[in-house]
C-alpha cells in the first residue's frame, strides 16, 4: 500500500525531508511498523527515528499511538514532541 | 462574546514571547483541527458559552504574543478553569514547534515533562470539575 508520509520540525531538518510517498511493505499495518522500516534504512533515519528518541506520530493528522493501524492512501506524520503554546 | 446576557465571565490568557526571538512551525491542517478538538472538549467537560483561540506561527520577536485563549460563561470557575485546560492541552496536543535564535546559534525547544504534567492532571480531574 501507499502512504504519504510527512515529517516536521527537528525530525525534517535532521532527516533532510518534509514529504515522502512511500510504498509500504506487506505485513506492515501500524505507525509503529512504518517507524521501524523507515529505520532500517539505517544512517540519519536510524538515529532519528530510533526507538530511544522522542518521536510522535500522526495518522490523517491525529496523534495516535504506534499501535495505530495505518491504511492505503493515509497521510501518516513523525514529529517531536509539540512545544506550542 | 458580546450582548449575551448569560454571560458572567470571560476568562482570557495571552502568551508572550520571553526575551529570545522564534520561529514557530505549524502542521497546516492538523494546527486547526487539533484546536478545534481541544475547544470542543472544553465545551463538553464546562458551560462555556463561547470560546476563542488564536495562536501565531511564523517568525516572532521578544514580547510578541503567540497566543490569545478566551473563555465566557456564566461564572468565573468554569471560564478559568476551562481557559487553562485548554491552554495546557494546547501546549502538549497542537502541533506546534518552537525554534529559538539566540546570538549563538538556533535551536529546537526541548519539551518540557511540566507541560505533560500540567495536560494530564485534567485527565486525572475528569468528571470531578464538572459541574
Amino acid at each position: 500500500m501507499k502512504v504519504t508520509v510527512r515529517f516536521f520540525a527537528s525530525v525534517k531538518e535532521q532527516l533532510g525531508r518534509e514529504l515522502e510517498e512511500i510504498e509500504v511493505p506487506a505485513g506492515i499495518s501500524t505507525v509503529g511498523g512504518l517507524r521501524a522500516h523507515l529505520r532500517a534504512r539505517g544512517g540519519r533515519w536510524a538515529e532519528v527515528l530510533a526507538e530511544t528518541r522522542r518521536v510522535t506520530a500522526a495518522v490523517n493528522q491525529d496523534m495516535v499511538k504506534p499501535g495505530a493501524a495505518i491504511k492505503p492512501g493515509d497521510e501518516v506524520a513523525f514529529f517531536p514532541p509539540v512545544t506550542g503554546g | 462574546m458580546s450582548n449575551n446576557p448569560s454571560i458572567g465571565a470571560v476568562a482570557s490568557f495571552v502568551g508572550l514571547v520571553r526575551e529570545v526571538a522564534m520561529t514557530l512551525e505549524h502542521y497546516p491542517g492538523m494546527t486547526e483541527n487539533s484546536i478545534r478538538k481541544i475547544a470542543e472538549e472544553a465545551r463538553s467537560r464546562w458551560q462555556v458559552i463561547d470560546c476563542t483561540v488564536i495562536h501565531r506561527y511564523g517568525d516572532l520577536r521578544p514580547n510578541d504574543q503567540i497566543v490569545l485563549v478566551a473563555v465566557a460563561s456564566a461564572h468565573r470557575g468554569e471560564a478559568f478553569a476551562a481557559c487553562e485546560f485548554i491552554m495546557d492541552y494546547l501546549k502538549t496536543r497542537a502541533p506546534f514547534w518552537k525554534k529559538e535564535h539566540a546570538a549563538e546559534g538556533s535551536r529546537w525547544v526541548e519539551a518540557k515533562s511540566s507541560d505533560d504534567d500540567a495536560a494530564e492532571r485534567w485527565r486525572l480531574r475528569q468528571g470531578a470539575t464538572k459541574p
